[in-house]
């Protein structure tokens, strides 16, 4: 029934399933954009004519709103970036840089493996990863080992595998981490589309958030910083809207989150990200969860009857992408026959090589849901793999 | 015997007899299993084509001034793919193969039928059999 609330499924004959890369936009959001530019686009806490406190207070809005949806304790501890991308990059290269030691999981997206290398760390030389099992499951017992040879850490972890879909403990991974005087973040990339989080429970000290992959538009993302470090984080872009004063000897920077926000935010991302915060409260995480995992379920237990499939996880703690592959076949032949039966997944190594390498594979096909996902799209996803596993036998 | 230019209109005509895609699909699928076996010793990095998200292998043998070419993949696919630019341009002259100035993607109408990605694979062979005209 939230399906017609997305104008995509009304226009489009796609069965979308691949929402791991970007998740669909309500009616509310698309909306929002069109209204920002055609009836008050501004620029934001500079000028201060109507239309621009208008585009002001629409962005600030969003900061608060998000702050209560995460149940942040301060609007500082708000920054807006363009994705998970800069969120990680940017607290990697301002305030992680210094750590002598960053741990990351063996499931990490290529953003949060790159920044690390950036900084010359490798594996054993500044860059630790916590192993997983043949499940793909999270390796405490080496976390701790880690964390007990490396104290005072920087730890970097996924919540929720872009390529397998799996969720990481993340409450006890902090909880651990902090034993060990480790400092936490944790990439939210895949994280609100599915879950409710809550920062100020689960005492996390830095989460990154993704707009485009929890129903707002693309190029817009936040970074949740724990007031406690709001000192200790350089802004690692100046300029615009970030000065209090400046002269040749100098400049003196405004507080956060403005000292971050250097140039012209992407204020019509911003304010659309608000609108898709304002429409998950209205259909409410418990629905989202119910409706996901029936389908999640089922479209596990059809692809099980496939013949000659390859899973890497069970869909035990598990949730929105199911990757696989089959014996003999190559993933990019299925992904090009199911794009033309209309089909959208995504095939390849999902911007995680080295997890994909562990498994000795170059990729899988993935299929990641969304609460809008019905039995009726697998279904279809399930026959269009019928027909495309037959044009490819022997 | 055929140049290069009535080679590609010959595999664009049998392309355009398919409305259905599937069907075109099925029929690239039947070419990539007429291709020749690759030999397993000319899998090496110095043989991969770049630009491919599937991988593949191209290399070649001259004779007489002329390049013949031997290909494979590892998608079944792309497999076809490989067949259609190996019948094209196989058995032509060192001379022809160095003045080829044509939009390969473009002459079959390719970009109907592969991604964007896929047709940066086409074109990286390309690249590939030009490269081995310019050293021979």
């Amino acid at each position: 029934m939230f399906r017609n609330d997305f104008p995509y499924f009304q226009n489009s004959k796609t069965v979308y399933l691949d929402n791991g890369a970007t998740t669909q936009k309500p009616k509310s959001v698309i909306d929002s954009q069109v209204e920002y530019y055609e009836q008050y686009c501004s620029n934001t806490h500079r000028s201060n004519f109507g239309h621009a406190n208008k585009a002001t207070q629409e962005f600030e809005k969003t900061r608060v709103l998000l702050k209560n949806f995460i149940n942040a304790s301060k609007n500082e501890e708000i920054i807006f970036t363009k994705g998970v991308t800069e969120s990680i990059n940017f607290i990697a290269s301002s305030f992680a840089k210094d750590f002598e030691t960053v741990i990351i999981s063996s499931l990490e997206h290529h953003s949060n493996i790159v920044p690390w290398h950036m900084q010359g760390r490798t594996l054993g030389a500044g860059l630790e990863v916590v192993n997983c099992n043949e499940n793909l499951d999270f390796d405490l017992e080496h976390f701790e080992e880690l964390l007990k040879a490396n104290p005072n850490a920087f730890v970097s972890i996924t919540h929720i595998s872009n390529a397998f879909g799996k969720i990481h403990d993340i409450k006890t991974i902090i909880k651990l981490a902090h034993k060990y005087s480790a400092v936490v973040m944790i990439d939210g990339a895949q994280s609100l589309a599915h879950f409710r989080i809550d920062v100020q429970e689960l005492d996390v000290d830095f989460f990154a958030i993704s707009g485009h992959k929890t129903f707002a538009p693309t190029g817009v993302g936040a970074i949740y910083i724990k007031e406690k470090y709001l000192k200790d984080v350089k802004p690692y872009q100046t300029g615009g809207a970030t000065i209090h004063e400046v002269d040749y000897s100098g400049s003196i920077l405004l507080d956060s989150p403005y000292k971050f926000e250097a140039g012209t935010q992407n204020i019509a991302g911003v304010i659309g990200f608000g609108k898709a915060l304002e429409y998950i409260n209205h259909i409410h995480y418990e629905n989202i969860l119910s409706m996901e995992h029936n389908v999640y379920k089922y479209l596990d237990d059809e692809l099980k009857k496939l013949p000659n499939i390859i899973f890497y996880n069970d869909i035990k703690d598990s949730i929105g992408s199911r990757s696989f592959n089959f014996e003999g076949i190559i993933h990019d032949d299925i992904g090009i026959l199911l794009d033309k039966m209309n089909i959208a997944v995504r095939v390849g190594h999902h911007c995680a090589q080295p997890i994909m390498k562990k498994l000795g594979i170059r990729g899988t096909i993935r299929v990641s849901t969304a609460f809008y996902n019905d039995y009726v799209d697998v279904d279809k996803l399930i026959e269009a793999l019928k027909k495309a596993l037959s044009m490819l036998k022997d | 015997m055929s140049t290069i230019e009535q080679r590609v209109e010959e595999i664009k005509e049998d392309l355009d007899f398919f409305e259905d895609e599937l069907q075109k699909y099925e029929y690239i699928i039947d070419l990539g299993k007429k291709l020749e076996e690759f030999d397993e010793k000319n899998k090496i990095p110095e043989n991969i084509v770049h630009g491919c998200t599937s991988q593949v292998w191209l290399t070649h043998k001259q004779k007489d001034g002329k390049l013949y070419f031997y290909g494979t993949s590892d998608a079944i696919i792309v497999k076809g793919l490989v067949y259609m630019i190996l019948k094209i341009f196989s058995d032509s002259t060192i001379q022809e193969l160095k003045d080829i100035d044509m939009d390969i993607v473009h002459e079959l109408k390719l970009s109907e039928v592969i991604t964007p990605n896929r047709q940066s694979g086409v074109i990286g062979m390309m690249k590939k059999i030009k490269e081995y005209a310019l050293n021979a």
